[in-house]
């Protein structure tokens, strides 16, 4: 990866004393990561650029860490765009090779060093996440002047579009050390990655860097967000390895915690949005269950257990069941609700249990009531069959609730471009229409009765964001749908 | 008085009678020698004594105040035995008739039979042992005290339950009793068939007797020309599932054929409710002359007194169920829960007789009955009659023979093992059923499905979840640990398809062994090399193409794939990754199945073959259809990044070299690595091409996994590959054919030809090729041989190793690669797989089969190094 520093006063060869390297000399230094060189492509009085380029060594990064080699490690850290681009491991090369420029310090020109400079600063390959434009915003009201170009993915394949690597270019009139830091701060910011191969110490330093600009910065709370949500773990679930088996990205199936929805927490670098709809359905939710008398319920798909921790600050709620398929799901529900302090009357009427809706699960028997709260629509439609057999032949709780998202109302989200979904695992949004005639077969099939209540505002024209089902084992129901003669 | 007993010089030898299957429990004082006696009759680990398990609970076998906790333990090992089916001993005072409650119960719970030996020992016997014992510092007031109690229970045993009960009443006595123990009337493990099951036969005698000769039986007549026994020239019996009476139009000419058959060894018959009743009937209880018992009591009434005492008692010895063929086989009227199997008890009777009943009644005014046979995860197979079907069906490795002939349907028998069906249609309807039975088989209707009928494809998530061993046929145990199971589930109940559809995933295969050839990581060589070594001489090499793992599951047409795998989501088959997801939406699907399909009709494929559908194994190409996000957001970034990062880099230092500065390698080694990300590129980019529908697509299959009750593992691959080519000759547009040579690993000659096949196929671009022995499925001196070895071309595994990997540096470490996990990962994925068939083939209920494919998707989750 490569970064250079152009200055273009004379003399410029004066970056040399800035930088504390010689121009004609060619200056090798090892770094965690592998090896960083400093060199002058261009050392005349007009013009000087210093060029730092840094070695990673591919193999060398994901050997000698965590477990023997190779165990743990997903493919796409073999394969790794980490040697070519700029992220924080060359932030973390800048603070050694520069580390007394980035300080101001020069004793040589110490008025230099304190002065604003003309500098372009060149990093061809800047991995970005949110494009030019967010380039441009970050580093605008620094002072620089921003040429940020798209880097396409692979000309052979111009359908692809663009990358997310952006070929940066800064001009402008800057102290030497602030532009460093400008860099150093900003490359892991945009990179938006996981710091991989940077150790935890290293990261908070990052954090910590901001000096006297970031306070004033207009996007500094989406400096400080990305910052600390990617120091993540580098050893791959198994769910993610069974991704990798199958050319997935691990995302792609390792998503079940993955609550980003739109409507829920905004959407790309908005800032949270008060839209509290989450709060909205556990509302809705614990009304029906309320009006209901049930005691005996279980939160099927309960993901990290935000639902849980309502149902049990109620005691008329007598036992509890957290279900999910995903038993990461069930870890964080594990840490949301602290259940290793939990009270032991309390802890007593909850279990969490890894299931499945798609197979009959016996420890489901003998329940009052069952929420299915935005789940079904992570299921493929030609798998809601088993999911119905479970849920409403098999477990056959008194009351059945399922909400659901009114794809109606998806043309009130402002930044959900049209015909997409809200989140990326949903397998189908429903109309109202398509959720009633859905919801009311189920109920026909196994002898519930179903009416429907809105979540959210009741748009005049599109209806509510949510909608909710709420079905009612008919009287007489015994709970054996199947009698042979 | 003992005292006589005991001055008698020389005990009697007396045989104690215990059922093989009960559980014992000792009854007498501290002291009057039942650990000894236990010791003496019966195998260690069957005894569980009390002081063992204040031993346990508490260091030391005497402390009293440990007694609570001591049976907590004691009957929770009771219980865990008996659940196993195991005899147990229970080595207490059991004075106590509360103690002797609490087994009986235990005994009643696990249904199995309760029974006693009581040692009634004189006081002063067990004062004198107590005494010589320095661990034990009883008065003797608590022997008496014991004795007291234990005197006072004796006649009360047999009312709290115990089935048998044997008092020792004498030191001498106890010495020289001998424990037998008894086989249970149930449990016929020894007789090992051949047998043919026969369902409900209702009094019609005339079907019987066709039917019986139908299945190849001799039968004998008495002096009237009446049916008086069977006989099978080779030895073969009959297994009647009981329900022999009632209804029909001669039912004393069925029990005059029957227990002719029984008396000489012939037959086997279990008790029906109809039999029940009719004995409570003969008996002279009152009972509710419906449901056809009139007839019986009118036929019966005609026939000689003595004839009725010899059916009397006759129904009276017909037991609940049988377990036959080593326990391979149950036959139970209404059908038998794995935990009744060999049990004895009023309700396992009572579940035989009847099935597992609600309660309730239904709109006909019949039981309600749960589908136990959903639920059956036994490894016995369970047959039986009782309720009426138009055709049998198999449930989870059951099934009833009851297809209604007296309601005009038919008599169904069951040859055991060969599993085959043999019915003869009813002459007419004999008898009104209460609730409508289609006569006609044939007419059978669809719409029968619904609430009513039974669904075998139900999966527990108790099939699957937690630790598992799966039994497979070629590789022994293979374990499946906690964690990948539910990384399987999630994985599983997220992304793949409907189970039905899942017959098998592809188990992942290893690569040869490290190459140490100058810019190489795999050779063709160590291929060779492994295969020779396991004594393999033919092997085969197959191109590897440069597409994604498919399965195929292939029905000849809508009908097939409703009949066999009920055609869930709509689609008329499935096309799905390595993980059980599908490649293309239902429409897609579709198209490409209809193709397939015609291909393989031309081919002549289904008709050759006697099937309905097909399962191939195959690779779909491009890996871009399944692959693309993975190859935009992975491979083809790290193109663009080294594209846009490396130019530059190459300028800067050519630049800085001009001007004279020393470089030292750093330009040489950047222009190489700007050299190998071009590589890099140039190997992801020949896996892309633009698809359009099934324009662009191709499908290579390579081996034919299965199809209607048949494998073809044992098949050599030339044959498959021939069946691949004709598929391919039928539809070149779509179909690709595999590129192979045959190599004998002992010819130098043979194994240079096939490696410069290889080092050309690579060299244009290929992706390598797996070496597999030549004769498919092949055994070796430690267990299955790897089914193949992959080896891979050096510029594709740039994608895999990274652009810089050919850098001598790093190919020196990247060498170091243990391929210990992968192998054992790969021959226990492959043992899964081949399982997962044979159950298939075999019509084993889904559970069975998605077990092991269940299990090839958990092992894929174990963490091993995702580059081998």
């Amino acid at each position: 990866m490569l970064l250079t520093v152009t200055m273009t006063r004379a003399p410029a060869t004066d970056l040399g004393y800035l930088l504390h390297k010689h121009p004609q000399r060619v200056q090798t230094f090892e770094v965690g990561v592998g090896t960083a060189h400093v060199f002058y492509p261009e050392a005349t009085e007009a013009r000087c650029t210093a060029a730092l380029l840094l070695e990673v060594d591919p193999v060398g990064l994901v050997r000698g860490r965590k477990g023997p080699a190779g165990d743990g490690f997903a493919l796409g850290q073999y394969v790794n765009d980490r040697p070519y681009a700029a992220s924080s491991m060359l932030a973390v090369a800048m603070t050694r090779v520069f580390k007394t420029a980035m300080t101001g310090r020069c004793e040589a020109r110490p008025d230099l060093a304190a002065a604003p400079l003309p500098l372009e600063l060149h990093v061809p390959a800047l991995p970005c996440r949110g494009g030019p434009d967010l380039a441009s915003r970050l580093f605008e009201p620094l002072g620089w002047q921003v040429g940020a170009a798209s880097v396409p993915l692979d000309e052979q394949f111009p359908d692809w579009g663009d990358s997310r690597y952006v070929d940066l270019r800064l001009t402008g009139e800057l102290r030497l050390a602030d532009a460093l830091n400008h860099l150093y701060v900003l490359l892991p910011v945009l990179d938006d990655a996981k710091h991989y191969w940077v150790s935890p110490d290293e990261v908070d330093k990052l954090i910590r860097a901001g000096g006297g600009w970031l306070g004033s910065h207009p996007e500094r709370a989406l400096i400080t967000r990305r910052y600390l949500a990617h120091r993540a773990t580098l050893v791959r679930s198994a769910v993610a390895r069974l991704a990798e088996v199958d050319d997935t990205e691990p995302e792609r199936l390792d998503n079940a915690t993955d609550a980003a929805e739109v409507g829920e927490e905004g959407v790309g670098e908005e800032p949270e949005r008060p839209v509290p709809l989450v709060q909205q359905r556990h509302g809705a939710v614990l009304a029906a269950l309320r009006a209901s008398g049930a005691q005996r319920v279980a939160d099927l798909g309960c993901g990290d257990g935000a639902l849980l921790a309502r149902l049990l600050d109620e005691p008329a709620f007598t036992r509890v069941i957290g279900a999910d398929v995903a038993s990461r799901a069930l870890e964080r529900a594990e840490r949301r609700l602290k259940l290793d302090r939990m009270p032991e009357r309390k802890r007593e009427r909850l279990s969490l249990i890894t299931s499945s809706l798609t197979y009959r699960d016996d420890r489901l028997a003998g329940l009052d009531a069952a929420v299915l709260m935005e789940v079904i629509e992570h299921v493929d439609p030609p798998r809601l069959p088993a999911l119905e057999r479970t849920v409403f032949g098999d477990a056959a709780p008194r009351t059945v609730l399922v909400t659901t998202p009114n794809v109606e109302h998806n043309v009130r989200f402002e930044s959900l471009p049209a015909g997409t979904m809200r989140h990326r695992d949903h397998r189908f949004e429903w109309s109202r229409a398509q959720f009633r005639d859905w919801a009311a077969r189920v109920a026909a099939a196994h002898g519930y009765t179903v009416r429907f209540l809105p979540v959210g505002t009741d748009d005049p024209e599109v209806g509510p964001p949510t909608q909710m089902a709420v079905f009612t084992k008919a009287a007489g129901g015994n709970g054996v749908d199947e009698v042979s003669a | 008085m003992t005292g006589i007993a005991e001055e008698t010089p020389v005990a009697a030898a007396r045989e104690l009678a215990v059922p093989a299957l009960s559980l014992v429990v000792l009854v007498g004082a501290s002291g009057s020698g039942k650990s000894t006696f236990a010791a003496h009759q019966f195998r260690r680990t069957e005894v569980i004594s009390s002081d063992f398990c204040r031993g346990l609970v508490a260091d030391d076998e005497n402390d009293q105040a440990a007694t609570p906790a001591a049976f907590d333990v004691l009957n929770y090992i009771v219980a865990k035995r008996l659940a196993a089916g195991r005899l147990t001993v229970v080595d207490a005072t059991n004075v106590q008739p509360d103690a002797r409650r609490k087994l009986v119960a235990l005994a009643k719970e696990h249904d199995v039979l309760p029974v006693a030996i009581v040692l009634d020992i004189p006081e002063r016997v067990c004062v004198e042992r107590n005494a010589a014992r320095p661990d034990r510092d009883f008065s003797p007031r608590v022997v008496r005290r014991q004795r007291d109690l234990l005197r006072r229970s004796l006649r009360g045993l047999p009312r709290e339950g115990f089935r048998t009960v044997h008092v020792l009443t004498t030191a001498d006595e106890v010495d020289a009793a001998t424990v037998v123990r008894t086989r249970l009337y149930n449990d016929l493990r020894h007789e090992a068939g051949p047998f043919d099951v026969i369902g409900d036969v209702h009094g019609c005698r005339d079907e019987l007797e066709t039917l019986l000769a139908e299945l190849g039986y001799a039968i004998a007549r008495d002096g009237a020309d009446r049916a008086v026994g069977a006989h099978h020239p080779s030895g073969r019996r009959a297994v009647f599932v009981g329900d022999l009476v009632d209804r029909g139009p001669d039912t004393p000419g069925v029990l005059r054929l029957v227990m002719g058959m029984v008396t000489a060894g012939d037959a086997f018959v279990v008790a029906g409710n109809h039999e029940a009743k009719l004995h409570r009937a003969l008996r002279g209880r009152k009972v509710q002359v419906t449901h056809g018992l009139a007839e019986s009591l009118e036929q019966l009434d005609a026939e000689p007194p003595e004839f009725r005492a010899e059916v009397e008692r006759f129904i009276d010895g017909l037991i609940s169920h049988f377990v036959l063929d080593g326990g391979g086989l149950a036959v139970a009227h209404a059908g038998i829960a794995e935990r009744y199997q060999g049990r004895a008890s009023g309700r396992v009777r009572t579940f035989c007789l009847y099935g597992d009943t609600t309660g309730e009644t239904d709109e006909f005014g019949l039981p309600v009955r749960y589908p136990w046979a959903d639920d059956y995860r036994g490894s016995a197979m369970v047959l039986y009659g009782h309720t009426p079907i138009p055709t049998p069906e198999w449930v989870n490795n059951t099934l009833c023979l009851d297809t209604g002939c007296v309601f005009g349907g038919s008599l169904t028998a069951l040859r055991y093992p060969e599993r085959e069906l043999v019915a003869v249609p009813a002459a007419r309807v004999y008898y009104a059923p209460a609730k409508p039975f289609p006569a006609n088989p044939d007419a059978a209707p669809e719409a029968a499905g619904g609430a009513g009928r039974r669904d075998p494809d139900v999966l527990d998530i108790a099939d699957v979840l937690g630790s598992r061993v799966i039994e497979t046929g070629h590789h022994g145990r293979v374990s499946v640990r906690e964690e990948n199971a539910a990384a399987a589930l999630e994985v599983m109940s997220r992304f793949a398809l409907d189970p039905r559809w899942l017959l098998y995933l592809p188990p992942t295969m290893s690569p040869v062994a490290t190459s140490t050839r100058d810019g190489l990581l795999e050779h063709p060589e160590q291929a060779f090399d492994a295969y020779r070594a396991e004594g393999v001489a033919a092997v085969v090499c197959e191109e590897k193409h440069m597409g994604s793992r498919a399965v195929v599951v292939l029905p000849r047409d809508a009908a097939a794939a409703r009949r066999r795998f009920g055609a869930p989501g709509g689609t008329t088959g499935a096309v799905h990754t390595r993980t059980g997801r599908p490649f293309f939406g239902p429409a897609r699907t579709e198209a490409l199945l209809a193709r397939l399909r015609a291909a393989a009709e031309r081919a002549g494929l289904f008709d050759e073959l006697g099937t309905d559908w097909l399962l191939l194994d195959a690779e779909l190409l491009p890996w871009s259809v399944k692959a693309l996000d993975l190859l935009r957001s992975q491979y083809a970034a790290v193109g663009a990044a080294a594209h846009s990062a490396l130019p530059v880099a190459v300028r800067a230092l050519e630049t800085a070299t001009a001007a004279g500065l020393d470089t030292a390698g750093l330009l040489d080694r950047t222009r190489s690595r700007l050299g190998n990300a071009a590589g890099f590129r140039a190997a992801y980019r020949r896996y892309c091409w633009p698809t359009d529908g099934l324009a662009g697509v191709r499908l290579a299959p390579f081996q034919l996994l299965a199809s209607e009750a048949a494998t073809y593992h044992d098949r050599p691959h030339a044959w498959h590959l021939d069946v691949a080519d004709r598929l391919a000759v039928a539809d070149p547009d779509l179909i690709a054919t595999t590129g192979r040579t045959v190599v004998d690993t002992t010819d130098p000659e043979s194994v240079t030809a096939a490696t410069g096949w290889w080092e050309e196929l690579t060299a244009s671009g290929g992706e390598g090729m797996v070496v597999k022995p030549a004769a498919n499925l092949v055994r070796g001196r430690r267990g299955l041989v790897q089914p193949g070895l992959k080896v891979r071309g050096r510029e594709y595994l740039r994608i895999i190793y990274g652009p810089d990997y050919t850098e001598p540096a790093n190919l020196e470490r990247l060498r170091v690669r243990g391929l210990g996990h992968k192998r054992s990962l790969a021959a226990r994925e492959h043992a899964l797989g081949l399982e997962s068939l044979e159950r298939a083939a075999r019509g084993e209920p889904l559970w069975r089969v998605h077990e092991c494919v269940f299990a090839v998707l958990a092992l894929e989750s174990e963490p091993v190094d995702p580059r081998l």
